[in-house]
């Protein structure tokens, strides 16, 4: 196949007019749902009752019932959030990062993107919560005057967290709202139901697609795009300061930040991609969200996990380099030691699989595509149980070594966290608009004039 | 049908985006000045058309960004170096590198707020439900896929018909007049609609109620405080007598509380030596402790003027010949032990403190009752000629 890499093909396919494109995006809202959307929702609602009955024991009984243990007093908590907050990266960097480099073709994924964000930092969010013992308490974790005269941490990385986590959620789900408001409008113009109509209205605002309005609109999107950029940078940055901050032989390093960045896009645009395969065929999106669409992200994860097995190389180079024996120990036991199992399944989902996407033939079939992007999710997961229970299990003391297990309530609260997620996903799917339709609107053939006038042209 | 009605403008709609690139520039060079174009989403090149100044919201961004920034710093230096300093991981009270992440979070946080909220309310106007557009035939059309522009009555160069003619002559696809809708009430303090505040209100108060007051004193809540232990002042099935406290053995003496030997005497021939010097440290001491206890009733400078004005019987005064008289160890023994209607002071001033007191004492006595050389003593010692 020969492709002109000079001309950008077009961003939707099957030239679908404006009404088309907003019949689409809108047809799951206005059809009552199908058996098969029940069916999905009672799989994911099942997941999450799991969970809500692991946490519901966990609040109960304490968090002696997970398997951390002395030396690992941190394990499969900090693992699930570390997973879920990095998969929300990837929503952010479709949406910001990928706007301000003038990706088009970004529109047709950023809303479904940011969408997984907000519910993946929800889902992260449970485990620092719970993971403090007495959840009912953590209103301390916010500088409030108190009757104790205490105030937190600031010089603690987990206080951090705090605060990057919550101004990510808070900013994301801004952002978020702010691209909504016009589709708010839209759907409120269409429906003919006055519950709908009502609501809509009540969203949107009383948006008029005014022009004037427009200017600040789009002023506004570049300057939330321009500090959603550096902010989801940061919330990456701050999660592995958690770690490297310490002084933890396998923790304590400097590559961490860019690392754990590199590591939370490579998740996240496999979780991305592993739903959007479906919605676009439930949905039938496959002109909005194109083959093309999953190609490039299929290309964003070959990168980042080509990143993420450079750092792994590194930190074996500069254990060994830095002649620190400790640390050179953390990672002979990583890779031949107790855990080495799972060592081996990270890197080689992380770094094996993700080389099959070189070939265009495998970039664009949907069947291996799937197989590789769950694999990926599944190395994301266990890249952060080696980081964390790797370094813990033997620590400076041999007489305290132990091996780490999850229990069933550590397994049950994290398949809580995707049946979360996934009830999310399923509920936004019907009743919020999955693609953006001003912005795909904007980005059809021949919705922007024909006319080379200044610097606007189509 | 509709003439009884106040007109808000009139509209028409195009169906390309060059059309209305198109006619927003004959609308904007005829010199209309309150007019608005309507499209799904931006059209490129509509700001030159319309001749829109760029948008100011950048400022509101910077002006708050800068104060996030502010505002999280100043609070980080408050908190951390001025209320509670304490030193953590050697650091210094203002370990600025350690502050940078919420300084930049806060930052981001508020920028980003304050230009949405900026951008709403006061660029938008919105939220803004009732406006003439809304559940028009031309709101839908430009929600969907046509391009509109509306000429608004309160434009100078306004009248119905010229602008509706000068609207045709663009090539629009349709024309329409837009009225005001008429106006509807809400009438907010029906008996519905305040029940149901009250009944919001209530949800609330009490819901916060029983979290606060209840459900942390509930199972598994409680079970922090719930703990096999024996408590001071509480039962205890361990023990026969159902106590959870033990009487000490007889004849224990508690860490401090030796037995005073002339207890109940009121003038005993022996009485202790001061073991004390009257240094600057222990008269300190003293002053603070006579303050505490002694002056409501002997006053502040012992001249038995008490601060209860007469609600209890004032004390002689401290600087009688008796008083002065008295050796240490007697000043001592009555603050110990108590005179006349002045209770034992055992229990609440230990005993150190009690000959600081006796200290203290002597100092009030001899300076109300200084003689010549006692100035000549001072001038020596503060090295003036204040006292001459």
């Amino acid at each position: 196949m020969n492709v002109d890499y000079s001309q950008e093909g077009p961003v939707v396919a099957g030239r679908l007019t404006l009404a088309q494109i907003e019949e689409l995006v809108a047809k799951p809202m206005d059809t009552k749902p199908d058996k098969k959307y029940f069916i999905a929702l009672s799989i994911s609602l099942t997941a999450l009752s799991i969970g809500a009955i692991c946490l519901g024991l966990t609040f109960f009984y304490g968090v002696g019932l997970w398997g951390n243990n002395q030396p690992v007093g941190w394990a499969v908590d900090i693992v699930n959030f570390v997973f879920w907050v990095g998969i929300g990266h990837a929503g952010t960097l479709i949406s910001a990062i990928l706007f301000l480099l003038r990706q088009k073709w970004r529109t047709g994924i950023a809303r479904f993107a940011e969408a997984m964000t907000i519910f993946a930092v929800m889902c992260a969010g449970i485990f620092p919560a719970v993971h403090t013992g007495r959840p009912w308490m953590d209103g301390y974790l916010f500088p409030y005057p108190n009757q104790h005269g205490l105030w937190v941490n600031f010089t603690s990385p987990l206080l951090w967290d705090v605060f990057a986590v919550s101004t990510y959620f808070t900013v994301s789900f801004v952002f978020w709202y702010v691209g909504l408001i016009p589709d708010f409008a839209t759907l409120r113009d269409r429906t003919s139901s006055k519950i709908k109509k009502t609501i809509y209205s009540v969203f949107s605002l009383g948006w008029r697609h005014s022009n004037r309005h427009w200017t600040h609109y789009e002023k506004a999107y570049v300057l939330l795009a321009g500090f959603a950029t550096p902010l989801v940078l940061s919330v990456h940055t701050i999660v592995s300061f958690d770690f490297a901050v310490s002084i933890i032989p396998g923790w304590h390093t400097t590559i961490f930040p860019p690392y754990f960045v590199a590591g939370a896009i490579f998740s996240g645009f496999a979780m991305v991609v592993t739903v959007l395969v479906f919605v676009r065929k439930i949905f039938d999106l496959q002109h909005i969200i194109t083959l093309d669409h999953l190609e490039k992200m299929n290309k964003v994860i070959l990168a980042t996990g080509m990143m993420v097995g450079y750092a792994y190389a590194m930190e074996f180079f500069i254990a060994w380099y830095s002649g620190v024996s400790s640390e050179t120990f953390v990672f002979i036991n990583r890779a031949l030691g107790p855990y080495a199992w799972a060592y081996w399944i990270m890197v080689s989902c992380n770094v094996i699989f993700p080389q099959f996407f070189w070939f265009k033939k495998i970039r664009r079939s949907i069947p291996i595509m799937m197989v590789i992007v769950i694999l990926v999710n599944v190395g994301m997961w266990f890249e952060r149980f080696v980081i964390t229970v790797t370094s813990l299990n033997r620590d400076f003391l041999p007489s305290s070594w132990a091996y780490y297990t999850p229990t069933i309530f550590d397994l049950g609260i994290l398949l809580g966290s995707f049946g979360l997620f996934f009830t999310l996903v399923i509920l936004f799917t019907k009743s919020l608009p999955v693609v953006s339709i001003s912005e795909v609107k904007a980005v059809a053939d021949g919705a922007q004039p024909t006319h080379h006038r200044g610097e606007h042209h189509a | 049908m509709h003439n009884d009605k106040k007109i808000y403008g009139i509209a028409a709609t195009f169906k390309t985006p060059d059309e209305i690139i198109n006619a927003a520039k004959k609308v904007s060079s005829a010199g209309y000045i309150q007019y608005d174009v309507n499209t799904p989403y931006p059209v490129h090149g509509m700001d030159a058309a319309m001749k829109i100044k760029p948008s100011k919201l950048g400022f509101v961004t910077l002006v708050m960004g800068l104060a996030g920034a502010a505002l999280a710093l100043l609070m980080m230096y408050y908190m951390m170096s001025v209320d509670y300093p304490m030193v953590i991981g050697g650091k210094p009270f203002f370990a600025l590198p350690a502050f940078i992440p919420v300084t930049f979070e806060l930052t981001v946080l508020l920028a980003t707020l304050s230009t949405v909220g900026a951008m709403i309310a006061l660029f938008f106007r919105l939220p803004d439900n009732q406006h003439p557009l809304h559940d028009t035939a031309y709101m839908k059309s430009v929600s969907g896929d046509k391009f509109g522009l509306v000429i608004e009555a309160s434009d100078v160069k306004f009248d119905e018909k010229s602008v509706t003619d000068f609207l045709k002559s663009l090539h629009a696809l349709n024309t329409e007049i837009i009225y005001y809708p008429e106006e509807v009430a809400y009438p907010i303090f029906q008996p519905k609609f305040i029940m149901f505040l009250i009944a919001i209100s209530v949800v609330v108060s009490g819901g916060t109620y029983f979290m606060l007051n209840k459900l942390v004193y509930m199972t598994p809540f409680n079970w922090m405080m719930d703990q096999d232990k024996l408590t001071p002042q509480k039962p205890s099935e361990l023990f026969a007598d159902g106590r959870g406290m033990r009487t000490p053995v007889e004849g224990t003496v508690a860490q401090g509380f030796i037995p005073y030997p002339y207890k109940g005497q009121t003038n005993p021939t022996e009485v202790l030596a001061n073991p004390f010097l009257p240094t600057k440290e222990n008269i300190a001491l003293g002053k603070a402790k006579y303050f505490t206890y002694c002056t409501p009733c002997h006053g502040d400078f012992a001249d038995g003027d008490s601060r209860l004005r007469g609600q209890f019987p004032n004390p002689p005064t401290l600087h009688s010949k008796r008083a002065r008289d008295f050796s240490d160890g007697m000043i001592y023994h009555i603050i110990t032990n108590g005179q006349n209607v002045m209770p034992s002071y055992a229990s609440q001033i230990t005993r150190d403190e009690r000959w600081a007191i006796v200290n203290y004492v002597r100092v009030l006595q001899r300076a109300k009752n200084a003689s010549d050389a006692d100035l000549i003593d001072m001038n020596k010692e503060a090295g003036s000629n204040v006292a001459n």
